[in-house]
């Protein structure tokens, strides 16, 4: 399979334009756990041509109810786990990992390349935190979280909003990991196609809501 | 009146992180946007809001 042809594939499916906007488009995830590496797949999938992929985490037992991960890569680094399932899936798109700890000091540097940023963490303050760092301190990126899609509720609670100026919003907003109801793959994988989805319409030049 | 997440309130020359707390959320836990411009947390204590300004609370939950 010659990245030509892998490509011409792309394009039967996609189009010519719409896959040729996908492979010049850069995107960041910042987190690579239930959402982030199920966006990861999606946009693999999509052939985006290059992925930003960051997580200081390990792959843990607890981790297999709803992430991308294989018992094989149980202790391995989430970021290099992804990778080589991802140029498994596509091996013709680039695939950037960074296995450290996010933060309002290094996000802007390890995400420069990007147009588009998904938030994928998992605690609240995380979410808070990466949403001031991109906003304020990344004039033109915009950032696509993911907020409430923990428990059992319906699939049709989740929505996409955009919330404030480079801002969109995916989840119910309300379902809160706290409150001790679970996280299931299903509704996990929901958000994240919902954040993956909004990806694809803004690389499209559409809006996303 | 300042208007907060679209719906107008008693809030002006209350900071913001009085307002976030009146409001029941954790200010660790928040975006916040006054007037079009994002809010440092690092500021919640010190930016004043006023009269007819309009200002964005976004509250994450977690989970991922």
């Amino acid at each position: 399979m010659t990245r030509e042809e892998y490509f011409n594939a792309l394009i039967e499916r996609h189009g010519k334009e719409a896959q040729e906007k996908f492979i010049n488009a850069t995107v960041g995830i910042a987190g690579l756990g239930g959402l982030g590496s199920n966006i990861a797949f999606f946009l693999a999938r999509l052939g985006i041509g290059k992925l930003v992929l960051a997580d200081f985490d390990r792959v843990d037992v607890t981790n297999l109810n709803r992430q991308q991960y294989r018992v094989a890569d149980l202790g391995r680094y989430k970021a290099e786990a992804l990778k080589e399932q991802l140029l498994g899936v596509n091996p013709y798109c680039e695939y950037e990992t960074h296995s450290i700890k996010l933060t309002e000091k290094n996000i802007p540097e390890i995400f420069s390349e990007c147009g588009i940023i998904c938030e994928a963490f998992d605690k609240a303050d995380q979410k808070a935190m990466i949403t001031e760092t991109v906003l304020s301190d990344m004039k033109n990126v915009i950032l696509v979280s993911g907020s409430g899609m923990a428990g059992t509720d319906s699939a049709n609670k989740i929505t996409t909003r955009k919330v404030i100026s480079r801002f969109y919003l995916c989840g119910d907003e309300k379902s809160d990991i706290a409150d001790g109801c679970g996280l299931m793959a299903p509704r996990v994988a929901v958000c994240a196609a919902h954040q993956a989805t909004a990806v694809m319409k803004l690389i499209l030049g559409q809006s996303p809501v | 009146m300042v208007k907060i997440n679209g719906q107008p309130a008693e809030a002006a020359e209350k900071t913001v992180a009085q307002i976030v707390t009146e409001q029941g959320l954790n200010v660790q836990r928040v975006a916040v946007e006054l007037n079009g411009d994002i809010v440092k947390r690092s500021d919640f204590d010190k930016v004043v809001v006023k009269e007819d300004d309009s200002m964005e609370i976004v509250n994450f939950v977690g989970g991922g």
